[in-house]
């Protein structure tokens, strides 16, 4: 059985630690900050926010209080509000600790597409490779397989790139995926959702991955 | 000294609108978009524009009514989704596009407000964004080079203002404001209120005054693009 977009929410949550200053793009990743617990994780939003609070009350929307998905959103007591610049200061600089990011595709070498369709979809990268390039570990949430069943794992990215050798942990339907480093260390498969079998894994991967003993 | 103060936007705008003028623009989706000065834009009918904002607006709205009316030749953004008509012009070949990096375009505006002509960002580094740029090394690691952005005018939307032009913004209202306000030639800010001397604190002030040079009250529809919110617990 294939873990259900929660359940990997609640897996991709496993990789927040106390303290933790964690940028969650759109989509999926969002549903991490359902399953923080007990830990103290303040969210970025890019657009220009930290300490971000959930979805208002009906009647409580403010205009002027939008999370990087134009979402309306609330503050926390923790909040501070910057400018655009400020915000990408401290992703460039290296001040979060955490990004989960969506992806189209991702390749064995820890390179990452998810902006671009060419031809297709033209909307833009937002600030996508910002974070990528900035931020010391990029978790990845991603269906295994797109839509027509093509393995999203692959050796290389035919896509457009968000960036080179990005992506520290893949988490898919199906299985978990780690590399120790970014210096040429293979992705290792980690865990499987209950039911999936290795040879599953593999038939709907065309990634170079290693596997645990 | 002449007063900052204009009675509306076109007024504020009179005299510096130009076919082929570049136009900073600040906001982040509909977020703190200056709403009135994009309407008189419209009005006006510049054509040939080149504007540089995140995002595009949306169909029959912010920056998307300048879309509609074909005044704009080239758009600078970071995320153009949501604008259908948008999609359209660009796939026909009817309109450029330079699409940046959020957070490079707003450094790039930073720059270009602060006298930066260049500087060098490992964002997009080995992507199409790099294609064509300088790379350098710093300590071992690839860097691109990316150009400040100064506009002929620049048109931004504050919370409050004092009549000098010093401005306060609202939440995540801020998000591209502050650099786009350091960026043109000429910078109109449109503001929801203009309070009296003095009431602003002096340490809180986001925008100094001498970024702005001409600034109105307007009007604010302030649409939400998303509205998502929760249900309250029962009690």
């Amino acid at each position: 059985m294939a873990w259900t977009r929660d359940e990997m929410a609640v897996r991709a949550a496993r990789e927040l630690k106390d303290g933790f200053y964690v940028n969650l793009g759109i989509g999926m990743p969002t549903l991490v900050a359902n399953h923080a617990g007990d830990l103290d994780i303040t969210l970025q939003s890019e657009n220009g926010m930290l300490g971000m609070g959930p979805f208002p009350f009906e009647g409580e929307e403010d205009a002027d209080l939008v999370n990087a998905g134009k979402q309306t959103v609330t503050e926390l007591p923790r909040t501070a509000y910057f400018s655009s610049a400020d915000s990408f200061a401290m992703i460039r600089g290296g001040h979060m600790n955490l990004s989960i990011l969506g992806a189209m595709e991702v390749a064995g070498n820890g390179d990452l597409a998810n902006w671009m369709v060419p031809g297709k979809m033209v909307k833009g990268m937002g600030g996508a490779m910002d974070l990528v390039a900035g931020t010391p570990r990029i978790v990845v949430m991603m269906e295994h397989c797109d839509k027509a069943g093509n393995p999203k794992f692959v050796p290389v990215c035919t896509l457009p790139l968000t960036g080179r050798n990005v992506v520290d942990v893949i988490i898919t339907d199906l299985a978990v995926f780690e590399r120790a480093d970014r210096k040429g260390a293979p992705f290792r498969l980690i865990e499987m959702a209950p039911g999936v079998t290795l040879d599953e894994v593999r038939r709907r991967t065309t990634a170079r991955f290693e596997t645990c003993g | 000294m002449a007063s900052k103060v204009y009675p509306n936007a076109d007024a504020a705008l009179d005299g510096l609108l130009f076919d082929g003028m570049t136009i900073v623009s600040g906001g982040f989706g509909l977020c703190g978009i200056p709403e009135n000065s994009i309407a008189a834009i419209c009005r006006a009918g510049v054509k040939g524009l080149t504007v540089v904002s995140n995002n595009a607006g949306v169909d029959g709205f912010g920056l998307g009514l300048l879309l509609e009316a074909r005044q704009v030749k080239k758009m600078t953004a970071s995320y153009v989704g949501e604008n259908r008509e948008f999609e359209r012009q660009y796939l026909a070949g009817e309109l450029e596009l330079e699409f940046a990096p959020q957070g490079t375009l707003a450094e790039r505006i930073r720059a270009g407000g602060a006298g930066i002509p260049g500087f060098y960002t490992r964002t997009g580094v080995g992507t199409l964004v790099a294609e064509g740029k300088p790379v350098m090394e710093f300590d071992g690691e690839p860097f691109i080079l990316e150009r400040g952005i100064v506009g002929d005018l620049a048109i931004v939307k504050a919370w409050k203002a004092d009549r000098f032009g010093n401005l306060l913004f609202r939440k995540t209202a801020r998000n591209f404001n502050p650099m786009a306000a350091t960026a043109g030639k000429i910078t109109v800010a449109e503001v929801e209120e203009i309070v009296a001397d003095g009431e602003l604190d002096p340490d809180c002030i986001h925008t100094p005054s001498v970024y702005v040079q001409r600034l109105f009250v307007g009007s604010f529809e302030k649409r939400i693009e998303q509205r998502t919110v929760r249900k309250r617990e029962a009690a």
